[in-house]
This record gives structure tokens, sequence and C-alpha cells, in this order.
């Protein structure tokens, strides 16, 4: 089972799952349109991509836009919690140690006090996530069936992961059903609104090109996200 | 009935459908009809395949139903913040339902639409300044109300507007002879005050050549006459066009591109016509918005410009005032508290924002100009764009909409407004008459006037 799940299954997963997102990309490029955004995407690129920039770096720098300066708790718990589903998967030693093995590289490593951290930072932030659904009628008005189950496939392999490395139950389980969660959030990534890791990029540039070329770029007034 | 004598899918191209609809008075036989009016489900679908392309369907797929653009929208709160005016939710509830179904939808869910696009949102796109996956829902509703225009469920007054466009090329029975009177008549009114004041019109190869809003010529004429003023004072070279002088666009609020489309090309073709070396539009934010911001997209302009460099009357004001075509005298400046309202359509829409102030810097003695809050890019719509200042059945919704601009001026303690836009001067003048807060509230064309140093040789001669 586990030569399985990390052969094989490992391999069509990350083909599926990366293949799958740069598609996305792709078609998301591909699908714009400038009469119809009326956005002159090409022949103002130069203004688009300084806008588009300016448009991705105040939503990924915290605190940066106006939006999360006026909503520090849920900014601090938001960032926490991405860079929580980021940063621990991809610089966890037990990950690298795979790594190592396939091809004889590794990235650097978090201490196991730090990567402990960041993934319970992960569960409190998803619970938080879950708990702000149910409490605030702004945001249960808008949750469906489906958040919920988005937000359980990505903290899975948190839970799971927590469960093993505790040594809590039948160890050899627990990594298995980590293993296979893992692959479960890898692969919905390109068929669910998980598709955000990359077309947030996409939609946060378009609209920066929008502010960039047509609403004040070209104008010399950079928009104060 | 499916489709009704005034209330359907045809939009309104003589003067004769004009006036009949003009006729239903409050729009009650046209409401009625549109109680029985059948969806097209296929021609709806087609249009949906045809025009959503990626940017708009990811929009609607990855909402992450976060909540955020909640607080960002001031109709959210001034309406009790109950959730059905959460951004998202009226976006997804009504544009993302008809997508979901293909277009299969029923009459009730269109008037459902219908009302959430005209009257729970002004499209100012300040919830998109607020979505950290850059959603601008204002956009979309703008998609939407080009939807359900093309399916007949448009509030009367906009179906009758988009009619004016339509016909007169111009939101009001404004004729070309009407305007290019108008103009004689506010040249000579002035003369006497102003000696050698003229209206040039259809002059080829001026410096600038001047457009404005219909409702200038038909009901504040003396508007005109200011810019004329303004304008010889700076001794500018400059025209009026006598066809494609109307720069507004109902048609635009009411989502008929087709009209939107031939209106900008009119406009274009008087630039071509008299080769002015760039244009001025008045004090209008819509108007701007649809000339010389979405217009060259509509004219099927790749470059996304206009064909000449076309400016807001605040960017000319900006520069006389700049360059000492204009002077103010400074002993007649403004010397009382004085807030300034940002349009949405040209500061949110195109950066705008400093320009505004600049001018204040010139005509307000310092100390006394106060900012909104928020302000900029980040201030709240006027409470009447988008349309819904002019739609009587929401009437209701529009003074409702009207607190959160009034709770805004209060904050600032100041009793004059400086509102360089038609809606917003319109939305302002309504709120002080429905609240009765004691404001006054100005275009800067008169502001202006009324404070500057004219040179002696453009003085009338004392006999």
């Amino acid at each position: 089972m586990y030569d399985f799940l990390t052969g094989p299954m490992l391999w069509a997963t990350f083909i599926v799952s990366f293949g799958g997102l740069l598609v996305r990309s792709v078609m998301y490029v591909k699908g714009l349109s400038w009469q119809l955004d009326r956005v002159a995407y090409r022949p103002q690129m130069k203004y688009g991509i300084r806008g588009g920039l300016r448009s991705i770096l105040a939503f990924i720098i915290p605190f940066r836009a106006r939006l999360w300066r006026v909503r520090p708790g849920f900014t601090l718990v938001f960032f926490a919690f991405h860079i929580g589903l980021l940063v621990t998967p991809i610089f966890l030693e037990a990950h690298n140690v795979m790594l190592k093995n396939a091809f004889g590289i590794s990235l650097p490593t978090l201490p196991t006090g730090l990567a402990d951290v960041l993934a319970w930072t992960c569960l409190a932030g998803g619970l938080f996530l879950t708990l702000r659904r149910i409490a605030f009628p702004e945001v249960r008005i808008i949750t469906t069936f489906y958040d919920y189950l988005l937000l359980v496939i990505t903290v899975m392999p948190f839970i799971t992961g927590l469960i093993a490395r505790y040594e809590m139950g039948d160890y050899n389980f627990w990594l298995a059903a980590h293993i296979l969660s893992g692959e479960i959030w890898l692969l919905a990534l390109p068929f669910t609104k998980l598709s955000h890791v990359v077309l947030f990029f996409m939609s946060r540039m378009q609209l920066g090109m929008d502010y960039g070329i047509k609403r004040g770029g070209m104008k010399g007034t950079d928009m104060a996200w | 009935m499916p489709e009704g004598k005034f209330c359907n899918k045809t939009p309104i191209n003589t003067e004769e459908q004009l006036k009949a609809t003009l006729g239903d008075k409050g729009g009650k036989q046209y409401y009625e009809e549109m109680n029985h009016l059948d969806v097209d489900s296929d021609k709806l679908w087609a249009a949906i395949q045809k025009t959503m392309k990626s940017r708009t369907k990811t929009w609607l797929e990855i909402c992450a139903h976060c909540g955020l653009c909640a607080e960002s929208c001031f109709l959210y709160q001034v309406n009790g913040r109950v959730p059905e005016q959460v951004p998202s939710y009226k976006i997804q509830s009504t544009l993302g339902v008809m997508v979901k179904k293909k277009g299969k939808v029923d009459n009730e869910f269109m008037q459902m639409c219908m009302e959430t696009a005209w009257s729970k949102c002004t499209c100012c796109n300040r919830c998109g300044m607020y979505c950290p996956h850059g959603i601008d829902m204002g956009v979309m509703f703008g998609y939407l109300r080009g939807l359900l225009y093309s399916q007949g469920f448009v509030p009367w007054e906009l179906k009758i507007g988009s009619g004016m466009h339509r016909v007169y090329r111009a939101q009001m029975d404004v004729t070309t002879e009407d305007w290019v009177e108008t103009c004689e008549w506010m040249a000579e009114e002035n003369e006497e005050d102003w000696p050698g004041l003229e209206i040039p019109v259809d002059k080829v190869g001026a410096d600038i050549m001047y457009t404005c809003n219909a409702r200038e010529p038909k009901h504040y004429p003396e508007d005109i006459a200011e810019a004329a003023i303004l304008f010889h004072v700076a001794g500018e070279n400059w025209t009026v066009p006598s066809e494609g002088w109307e720069q507004t666009s109902l048609s635009m609020f009411a989502g008929d591109w087709e009209c939107c489309k031939d209106n900008v090309l009119n406009v274009y073709a008087a630039l071509e016509r008299l080769k002015p070396k760039r244009a001025i539009g008045t004090e209008c934010g819509h108007a701007h918005r649809a000339t010389v911001i979405e217009g060259p997209y509509w004219a099927g302009r790749p470059d996304g410009q206009p064909p000449v460099p076309y400016i807001h009357y605040v960017e000319w004001l900006a520069e006389a005032l700049r360059t000492g075509k204009l002077k103010i005298d400074p002993a007649k400046r403004i010397k009382e508290p004085v807030t300034l309202q940002d349009s949405c359509n040209y500061v949110r829409n195109q950066g705008l924002k400093n320009v505004t102030r600049e001018i204040i810097s010139y005509i307000v003695e310092p100390g006394y100009f106060v900012e909104m809050a928020p302000n900029r890019e980040h201030n709240y719509c006027c409470g009447g764009g988008g349309g819904f200042n002019g739609i009587g059945l929401y009437r209701e919704q529009r003074n409702v909409a009207l607190r959160k601009k009034m709770e805004q001026i209060l904050d600032t303690g100041a009793k004059l407004v400086i509102a360089p836009c038609h809606n917003c001067w319109d939305a302002i003048r309504d709120l002080e008459e429905e609240y009765k807060i004691g404001i006054r509230w100005s275009f800067l064309k008169p502001l202006v006037i009324k404070m500057l140093d004219v040179p002696e040789h453009l003085r009338p001669t004392e006999e």
C-alpha cells in the first residue's frame, strides 16, 4: 500500500495536479478578451505588467492592501493559515527524505518544533475559517456544503499527519491515510476552487492590468490598493 | 402575453415609440406587462456562452465565499448589514444562478435580478478593491445588466433613457438645432459681461473640442456659458461640435451595448471631422467613463484610447490654474470648511484623484479643506450612481442609499460640498432635500468664475 501510494499514485497525482494547474493557467490567459474585458492588454503591456504586479504584491504582503489593514485579526489568521499550508509540506524533513531517496536532492528543512507549530497553526486557522462561516451572517449566507468540503480536504493531511507524527493509534494506517489525503488535496487543486493557488495570481494580475492600463495607470496615478 | 406593448425585448428606436412609452406615466403599464414577459432562454444562454470568457467565469468560480466584500459595500452598510446585501451573495444569486441553470430561468427570477442589478448595486466597483481575488462585482453587474436589457427586464426610465440615446443620440430630447441655438443664446446672454465671448460651433482644427451632458442644454444652459467663460478667460482656442457634443450614456446604465457603441462613435466622428488637438468633457463622471474610459473598447479601438487625447474637465482646470491661464484672486478663495466628492467613475475608474486636490489647493484658503473619510479611490458612491438616481421604482431604496454620503459629509463638518460630477451633484442635492442637513453643493465652474482674477482687457468697459 505504502509503495503504491508513494510510487505510481504519487507520480500520477503530481502529473494530474501540476499539469492540470498549468492547463487552467493557460486556458485563463487564452480566454481573456481585450474587447469584452475592456482592457488593452497587448498594446499597453508595459503599464499592464506594472499594474498587475502591484496588484499581486498588495495582496500577498500582509497589511499592504487596505483590506488587510482594516481587519488585522482576520489578516493574521488568514496569512498564518496560508503560510502553514504552503511551507510545512514543502520544507518538512520527512518529505525531503523521500525527495533525497528518489533524486538525491533535498530542500532546506524545518526544525521539528517549528514544523509542529506551523501544522497546528493550519489546524487552528482551518477551525477559525470554519467557525466564521457559521458565526457571521455575511459569510453564512454565501457558504455552501462545497466550502466545508474543501476545508476538510485541505486540513485532512494535517490532521492525519499530526496523528502519525505523534504516533497515536496504528502508525502505518495513519501514515497511509496521510499520504492519501495529501494526494486527494493535490488532485483537488485543478478541479475545484482550490485552483486559486494559480488563479489567484491570474485574477489579481488581470484586475491589476485593468487598473494599470485603463483605470488610472496610464494617467500616472497608481491604485492605492 | 409574451411581449408587451411597452415592455418587450425590442429597444426603442423611433420617436413615436419613445413618446408612447413616456406617455405610460411612471411605467404603470410597462411594469404590469413585465409580469408576463417571457424569457428567451436559448437566446440568453447563447449570449452568455458568447460573451462570458475566462475573466468573468473565473470570478464566479473562485469566489472563496469569504464575505470580506460585505463591509466594502455602502449599500450593505446602510441597509442594516443584512446578508442579502453582501456583494458576493448579490452576484452569485443572480448571474451565478443564471449561468448554473444555463439560462433556463423564469420571469420571477429575472425580475429579482433586475431589482438586484439596479437597486442593490450602483456599479461603483468598490468591492473589487476589497476582494483578495480581485473579483470586481461592479463589472459583473454591468455585464448582468446587459443580459437583462436584452431580455427586456430593465427599469422603465432606463428603457426610455437608452431610447433617447438611440433616437436623439443624447440622453434627452435635444436636437442638433436645439443644441446650436442654446450655444448661440448663451454666448449672446453673457456677451455684455464678457466682451468677445463666443461659443464657436464646428470650428476645424481648434486646440480643444468641448463635449457635455445633454442636461446642460436642456436644464442648465448656464453651465455651457460657464465653460465658455472659463475657456474665454484662459484664452483657449476651442469649439463645440454641432453633432457628437453629447458624451453621456444612459445606455451604459441600461446595459444597451449596441447603443453605447453608436453614441461613442458619433462623438469620435466629430473628433475626426473637426480634428482638434484634444477633447475635454464636462464635469460629469459617467460621461467621461462612457466616452473616454470604456468608449474606445465599445468602438473597437485596440489601444483602448480615444482618437485624440480626451480629458476630464478637472484635468483641464487643474492645468489652467497650474500654468496661470486662469488666475485666482486670493482674497476670493473659499474661506469656510469645504469637502470634495470623489466620483467613482473617474476616480476609482481612472485614477483622477490628485488633480481635484490640486484645484482645491488653488481655490480654497489653506486650512479649510476637509477630506471625507475614506477618500480618493476608497471613497463611497454618492448613493445615486449607475442610474439609481433616475429610477422611480427604486426611489425609496435610493434615498436609503444616500445615508452613507450624508454621514460622510456630516463627519467633515463642512457645509459646502464640491461635486464635479452631475450624478453626484444630483444625489447630494437630493440628500439635502430628503434629510435637510443644511449643506450647499456646487460644480467647480461657478465657484472658479466667482474668484477669477480677470485680466484688464477681458473686463467689460464701463461707460
